[in-house]
């Protein structure tokens, strides 16, 4: 447990590092009170350490694509390894990723490309030394919006891969 | 009667060649840009004078006009502007009356009402010009059937005075919607093609997608989420039973019977793509068609089976593809502008139907299996999914209207892009797919 602090501390301050050279302060502050330390959740958060509301509010549970993209962009990479650094702190935890699109494409795509987006964010947790056999993706197309005016400000919320906790500690 | 079989081969020529204007004449049938001046005709039934609030085959009558205006090919004649009343179909019609309301053709017919909830409906169709039945005809089934044989007269009706075959008696499978935008129920369902007799066949517990007709009208393969991870399953209309085809490792999805219904094709996810196969509904082998690491999917076959068309995105865009049955000597066919989805191969083998989205629009298009000939049928906010009618000149797809309200609703058009026509359904309505002719 402690080794897996430490790391977990590593690769928070690897990643302000890396944010730090992108020069984006902003990100830098995301990732200092939402890593995944007990203490720093308590300061935003009472949620149980470990829980699913635990790691939607302090850690993040979804990430967002570009248009008929299933490419992790910066910030999307940037939650995917808080939520590596939160499951390596509690390995009994098991995830799915829901894959969504927006409205704008046709049914059958979407379907498709929301198997997509959660492939490729479980292939990121993978890379980052989370197993597999943790994970499950479940694709949603279309199907799912979370918002659901007719232009950007809502399709960008809908092109997502959320992470959804399975079991509780 | 020869005469007028080239007359309307002819007629069926030009509204499909799209390429004139001329008028013809004899027919008083006025073609331009596929814009056709419909066909009149009357439609005359005796009376049961001792049911006049429940006059069957008045009710019936109704039906049959309803689909053949709704055609847009023909003109039903308001029976108020009638000279004479058929009184019995034992002597001909006095055609001078007929000739006088401008109508060429006259359909005439009589129900006689049988034992155990039975009736029988003779039927005669006059070309009032040349003096001569086309059609006599006797029809003898259940009562609760009728609105059945009014789309079987309707069919018999339009085959002969336009060469093709009807589509009237035929059904729409769909996905019934309710509940809000972001939490949609979905539930498969079935109605008439004109809208009546909806039937809600599952409950709304488990989403469910895209189903389609099998060949012969008495199964649906569709999406469904009932264990979990998006599969393919069959539904037999009849006997409501469901089972899944086969299971595998990720999702399987757009699903698509063969014309002899003894196979199906869809879309397998793996890993970060989709490949087509075919699998055997008897042995429940499956065959691979693609291999590639793209999205590959919406299969749908040739009428004669020999090829597929299907979308992917490996040029970075959707777009169309036709390959041969075995997944070889695969070829693009689409290259407007803009992304190409959801093809459906015409039942007549002439056109392939899609989805094409351009500029933020999405649009409903026609085009040859060769890709040329590219025609746009609708344009708006949202038109996706096209079947055919088994006639392949009539389409249905469905329209969505944008933001928290909106929904989805199903509309017919024909292949001109004329006639377009919303379907009622008891609430929104989507993933249209048009049954075979039933009778």
């Amino acid at each position: 447990m402690v080794y897996k602090k430490v790391l977990n501390f590593s690769m928070t301050f690897l990643l302000i590092f890396i944010l730090a050279g992108c020069g984006s302060r902003q990100k830098i502050e995301q990732v200092l009170f939402g890593g995944g330390t007990d203490n720093e959740a308590d300061i935003i958060s009472n949620a149980i350490p470990g829980s699913s509301q635990d790691f939607t509010v302090n850690v993040g549970d979804r990430v967002f694509f570009a248009t008929n993209s299933s490419s992790l962009d910066g910030d999307a990479k940037a939650i995917l390894e808080r939520q590596a650094s939160w499951l390596a702190l509690y390995p009994d935890i098991e995830i799915i990723v829901e894959g969504h699109a927006d409205e704008r494409g046709t049914r059958d795509y979407n379907l498709a490309l929301s198997a997509k987006r959660a492939q490729v964010s479980l292939s990121y947790l993978e890379s980052l030394g989370i197993q597999a056999d943790r994970i499950e993706t479940m694709p949603y197309g279309k199907e799912r919006p979370v918002a659901a005016c007719a232009s950007e400000a809502c399709w960008s919320q809908n092109r997502r891969a959320s992470s959804v906790v399975v079991t509780d500690q | 009667m020869k005469k007028y079989a080239i007359h309307y081969l002819l007629l069926i020529l030009i509204l499909f060649s799209f390429q004139t204007n001329k008028t013809f004449a004899a027919l008083e049938i006025d073609v331009t840009e596929g814009n056709i001046k419909p066909l009149p005709i009357a439609i005359s039934f005796v009376r049961d004078i001792q049911n006049k609030d429940e006059d069957l085959g008045i009710n019936i009558s109704k039906v049959i006009a309803s689909d053949l205006a709704g055609s847009g090919l023909f003109y039903p004649i308001n029976p108020k502007a009638f000279l004479e009343e058929i009184v019995s179909l034992d002597k001909k019609p006095n055609f001078n009356s007929w000739r006088v309301i401008n109508t060429e053709s006259l359909l005439t017919a009589q129900v006689y009402y049988e034992e155990n909830d039975r009736f029988r409906i003779q039927y005669e169709l006059w070309d009032v010009v040349a003096e001569k039945a086309l059609i006599e005809r006797e029809l003898f089934t259940s009562i609760n059937k009728w609105r059945s044989v009014a789309h079987v007269i309707a069919d018999a009706v339009y085959a002969r005075l336009t060469g093709e075959s009807g589509y009237f008696d035929t059904k729409i499978a769909f996905i019934a919607e309710s509940g809000s935008k972001i939490n949609r129920i979905k539930r498969l369902a079935i109605m008439d093609q004109d809208g009546y007799n909806p039937r809600l066949l599952t409950t709304g517990n488990d989403l469910v997608l895209t189903p389609r007709f099998s060949p012969n009208s008495e199964d649906l393969v569709y999406l469904s989420y009932r264990n979990g991870q998006p599969q393919v399953y069959i539904y037999n209309v009849d006997s409501n039973q469901t089972y899944v085809v086969g299971s595998f490792p990720g999702m399987s999805f757009a699903p698509r019977f063969s014309p002899d219904g003894m196979k199906i094709m869809m879309s397998l996810q793996e890993g970060v793509g989709s490949n087509i196969f075919e699998m055997n509904l008897s042995s429940f082998e499956k065959r691979r068609l693609t291999n590639t690491s793209d999205i590959n999917t919406a299969p749908s076959y040739s009428p004669d089976a020999k090829n597929i068309v299907f979308e992917s995105d490996k040029s970075g865009t959707q777009q169309l593809y036709v390959m041969d049955s075995q997944g070889n000597n695969v070829r693009r066919i689409s290259y407007g502008t803009g992304s190409y989805s959801t093809p459906v191969w015409s039942p007549r083998g002439d056109y392939i139907a899609f989805t094409k989205i351009s500029k933020g629009r999405f649009m409903i298009g026609i085009m040859f299996a060769d890709g040329s000939g590219e025609r746009i049928i609708t344009d708006g906010y949202h038109n996706e999914g096209p079947t055919w009618a088994p006639n392949g000149r009539v389409l249905m797809f469905f329209r969505e209207s944008p933001g928290e309200k909106g929904g989805a609703m199903i509309y017919s058009v024909d292949v001109t892009g004329y006639n377009e026509r919303l379907i009622d359904t008891p609430g929104f309505a989507s993933d249209p797919s048009w049954s075979a002719l039933l009778h």
